[in-house]
């Protein structure tokens, strides 16, 4: 196979330079061809627009709280663990799921480029993905957290996880107080995306 | 050495925007710039490795300046070039030749089903030579050993560090042959634990800590 792509003269410099025009040069064009569907484009957004999203990892952190014979088959094999749920797919073939303890924050980056559980979380969001939070988080990630408005205990160590190959990570933050007797249904809407990633701490529900 | 997607431990990036209300999709393009590539991916002509490795081939100038799904944008149209799917002049406006690989359109009634099934890392392949506990010492050098600036997973800021063995995913693809064309050659994957003191000099405070998902190829064992 031809890896041209290497090559300083870049293919990519023929389209316009205006991105929205770049992303329907390239869509006419393979239409045209007969390699895309634009129905399917359609489909592709609408999935990741209102179908898998955080949502899903909540009702895991949900049900990890409540059950816990779940969050041992959660720490034993979270790919099948998740997958009983219904969760499984691109970007999440390989799920690894951290727990959070008084003595351990767990964070995830991916600095090299920005690999996210999709099926769990969804796209991942632009901080996810900028140039700051992949070049900082394994570096300085209390500097990282505190612009997140965390802040943590001393004596708690964080371990940031760099997803460097396709095992993707759950962060299962600890169970905020207040929470006694929710259903999981309550649970998960106390779960916040950030907080699934690392990013942010639950505080007391009331 | 490193290209420009490499930049752990950087320093001079300023602060992060959480923007807590940011919608899935800024701008109607990243749907359709993030749709085109999954649908282009369904033609079977790159797989994952091929497709990082076409991004982190940017220009530096390039990479820098382009947002996310512009990075997106201009991997997937050297790509297309690079494979035969498309040319450069059709890609700069000109006439528009038929393609032999249609059959392999993604279509609307399949997308759900190909997103579900996913494309697993994992292979057969031989048994772990480390077991958890063990410490490992990363290549002195962020580098692929196959092809001069190919691509590899080794984070530089974790070249040449001493760590240990926390978790074992069995074997996995290895990106730094898959990226090149040169097959799957499968090789057991581990996560190591590395102090954050052993990478930076002075960690912002002892005894943090950062893991990487590396393949046995990276690492050596250490005492």
């Amino acid at each position: 196979m031809p890896h041209d792509f290497d090559d300083p003269d870049h293919a990519h410099s023929v389209l316009p330079p205006d991105p929205a025009l770049r992303v329907k040069a390239l869509e006419t064009l393979l239409e045209r061809k007969g390699l895309i569907d634009p129905a399917a484009l359609d489909e592709i957004i609408d999935t990741y627009a209102h179908r898998v999203g955080p949502q899903n990892g909540a009702a895991v952190v949900a049900r990890a709280w409540d059950e816990p014979e779940f969050a041992e088959a959660l720490k034993q094999d979270a790919t099948a663990a998740v997958r009983e749920l219904g969760f499984y797919g691109r970007q999440g073939e390989h799920i690894v799921a951290v727990f959070n303890t008084p003595g351990q924050h767990n964070m995830v980056v991916c600095t090299l480029c920005s690999c996210y559980p999709w099926p769990l979380l969804g796209i991942p969001p632009s901080w996810f993905k900028s140039d700051a939070y992949r070049s900082r988080a394994v570096r300085e990630p209390r500097k990282v957290l505190a612009e997140f408005g965390v802040k943590l205990a001393d004596d708690t160590k964080v371990r940031v996880w760099d997803s460097t190959a396709e095992i993707r990570y759950l962060v299962i933050p600890e169970r905020p107080e207040g929470t006694e007797g929710w259903s999981q249904e309550q649970l998960a809407k106390a779960v916040t995306r950030d907080s699934m990633v690392g990013t942010d701490v639950l505080g007391a529900q009331s | 050495m490193s290209r420009v997607h490499d930049m752990g431990g950087r320093f001079g990036d300023g602060a992060i925007d959480p923007n807590p209300g940011e919608p899935v999709f800024k701008e109607d393009w990243h749907g359709r710039a993030l749709a085109v590539t999954l649908a282009c991916g369904a033609l079977g002509q790159w797989n994952i490795d091929v497709s990082r490795h076409a991004r982190e081939c940017l220009s530096p100038k390039d990479y820098a300046r382009f947002s996310y799904y512009e990075k997106w944008l201009a991997g997937l149209a050297d790509l297309l070039e690079a494979t035969g799917v498309v040319t450069r002049e059709e890609l700069a406006g000109g006439p528009v030749a038929s393609s032999d690989l249609g059959d392999r359109k993604m279509l609307a009634e399949k997308v759900a089903g190909i997103l579900a099934a996913g494309g697993p890392a994992n292979r057969d392949g031989r048994a772990p030579r480390f077991a958890i506990g063990d410490r490992v010492r990363t290549r002195a050098r962020s580098a692929n050993a196959f092809v001069a600036g190919g691509h590899t997973r080794l984070p530089s800021y974790a070249a040449g560090i001493t760590g240990e063995v926390v978790l074992r995913h069995g074997a996995h693809v290895l990106p730094d042959a898959a990226a090149h064309g040169l097959g799957e050659r499968p090789e057991p994957l581990y996560t190591v634990v590395f102090d954050a003191g052993d990478l930076w000099g002075a960690p912002e405070r002892a005894g943090d800590e950062v893991t990487c998902d590396l393949w046995e190829s990276y690492l050596e064992a250490a005492s």
